[in-house]
């Protein structure tokens, strides 16, 4: 079980939860894409109090060369989160958290780019959170996904970050902090919402099946909602004029 | 490939869009079949032409293929060699033997130094991107005067039009020479107010060609470029 704090309360009387949302409600989420001048491509998203600024270079050759693969590029991700994301300030620079969330960052990825259209090449991919709340690592593949489309990098479908969980003995959708912290589960994945696969899973705490398919249920729901935002900042940004 | 369908309402899909039947097509660049539906594997536009569908992509990286006329930068220079940049993932390399001029070993950069501008030919890329650039052909030249415009690998087209439509009403307007390479970099040579014409004029046919009518922003150009006379 997480946490350990039983005695918190995160439900209210009234059945919602304590900034007012329903089980399966979702923060807002607000998605800008080509922000970055600078990057092939590049998006920030705004999802609660996350903020998060994904920005992607490349294909480009693969170095050092002993990291290049002959019949496909590798994805590079760097997750990072600024010292003043969260309220206590967080020492600069990479951490074990950070090294284990850019590999499963880069193994979804990987999943559905079309790797193997670009051998021996790197797609560098930066996420750097700049505000932090809960669920991160879902803010930061749903920023990588955008920015990747919006570089040209082929793609077999976007791919959204969300997370469900359990407090109370009650599944709910899109963990805040304090759900986070003294919840009793956790459940990012990674979901391609087009076909429907999943292309990370990772779990923190216990669920039953019942409440993982429950889970399961609030974030494909989620993960369409999230994908229309996805889409719609896209549109945003190139059918009014670019491109 | 753009020009075709220049002010036209095109459709902007996403990766992993379904953007139609499969039936009876083929799948261009940028869609793949996928349970008789055609699935987007890019942003950009979707083009459908002579029972093809494709997407013309928004952002894409140049991808160099054998018999591609490049512009390129020199990017390294060895005793026997040249790295060229060819706005490309991967350097492209220039042999002396591939050179138009007889070049002794170690004496590679009396001829081309570091920054010089050359139009090449790909004689050869094979399935691990190496790239081989050769300068034995008809006008590949080292280009000592003149200006490199870089634009979107995607939108060289435009530029360039239906046999080479636009290109000439370009060079034409401005009486300057222009070189569009494929790998994105157009290499323009005349007088100023030509060359400061064409850079204009290329980069509002790549910016703004896939929703305003091509003719119509030439001759808005060209009447413009008279009004300037």
């Amino acid at each position: 079980m997480m946490g350990g704090y039983g005695d918190v309360q995160l439900l209210r009387d009234d059945g919602l939860r304590l900034d007012g949302r329903k089980i399966d409600e979702m923060r807002p989420v607000s998605i800008e894409a080509g922000v970055l001048p600078a990057a092939d491509g590049s998006a920030m998203v705004t999802h609660g109090l996350n903020v998060a600024v994904a920005a992607v270079y490349g294909p480009m050759e693969a170095h050092p060369r002993k990291i290049q693969r002959q019949d496909r590029a590798v994805i590079d991700v760097r997750y990072n989160m600024a010292p003043f994301s969260t309220s206590d300030r967080i020492r600069p620079g990479f951490n074990r958290r950070s090294r284990e969330i850019s590999k499963v960052t880069a193994e979804a990825l990987e999943s559905v780019v079309l790797v193997e259209r670009y051998p021996r090449s790197k797609i560098r991919v930066e996420i750097e959170i700049l505000a932090a709340e809960a669920g991160t690592r879902c803010v930061g593949i749903t920023a990588a996904a955008v920015a990747l489309a919006d570089a040209g990098i082929p793609m077999r479908d976007l791919i959204v970050g969300v997370a469900s969980g359990k407090v109370e003995d009650t599944v709910v959708l899109d963990l805040d902090k304090a759900e986070d912290n003294y919840g009793q589960a956790d459940l990012p994945v990674g979901i391609l919402p087009n076909t429907g696969e999943i292309a990370f899973l990772q779990m923190d705490g216990d669920l039953s099946p019942d409440e993982f398919n429950l889970a399961m249920e609030y974030n494909f729901k989620a993960a369409k909602e999230i994908h229309e935002i996805m889409v719609d900042a896209l549109r945003r940004r190139y059918e009014g004029g670019e491109a | 490939m753009s020009q075709g369908q220049s002010g036209a309402e095109q459709r902007l899909v996403t990766p992993g869009m379904a953007v139609g039947p499969s039936t009876g097509k083929r799948a261009g660049s940028g869609v793949v079949a996928a349970n008789d539906t055609f699935i987007a594997t890019q942003l950009g536009w979707l083009r459908e032409r002579n029972s093809t569908v494709s997407v013309d992509p928004i952002n894409a990286a140049y991808m160099p293929r054998s018999g591609d006329l490049v512009v390129a930068t020199v990017a390294e220079v060895r005793n026997n060699l040249w790295f060229m940049n060819i706005n490309g993932s991967f350097q492209g390399l220039l042999p002396m033997s591939l050179a138009p001029w007889k070049v002794e070993f170690g004496a590679a950069r009396q001829h081309m130094d570091v920054g010089d501008v050359v139009l090449a030919r790909v004689q050869e890329v094979d399935e691990c991107h190496n790239v081989v650039l050769t300068m034995k052909g008809v006008g590949l030249r080292r280009l000592n005067q003149g200006a490199v415009e870089t634009l979107p690998v995607q939108h060289i087209d435009r530029i360039r039009g239906e046999n080479n439509e636009n290109l000439q009403r370009l060079r034409e307007a401005c009486d300057s020479r222009i070189m569009v390479g494929d790998n994105g970099r157009v290499w323009i040579d005349g007088s100023l107010a030509g060359i400061r014409w064409a850079r204009k004029a290329v980069h509002a046919l790549a910016s703004t060609g896939h929703r305003t009518d091509i003719n119509e922003l030439l001759t808005t150009l060209e009447n413009e470029l008279k009004g300037d006379a």
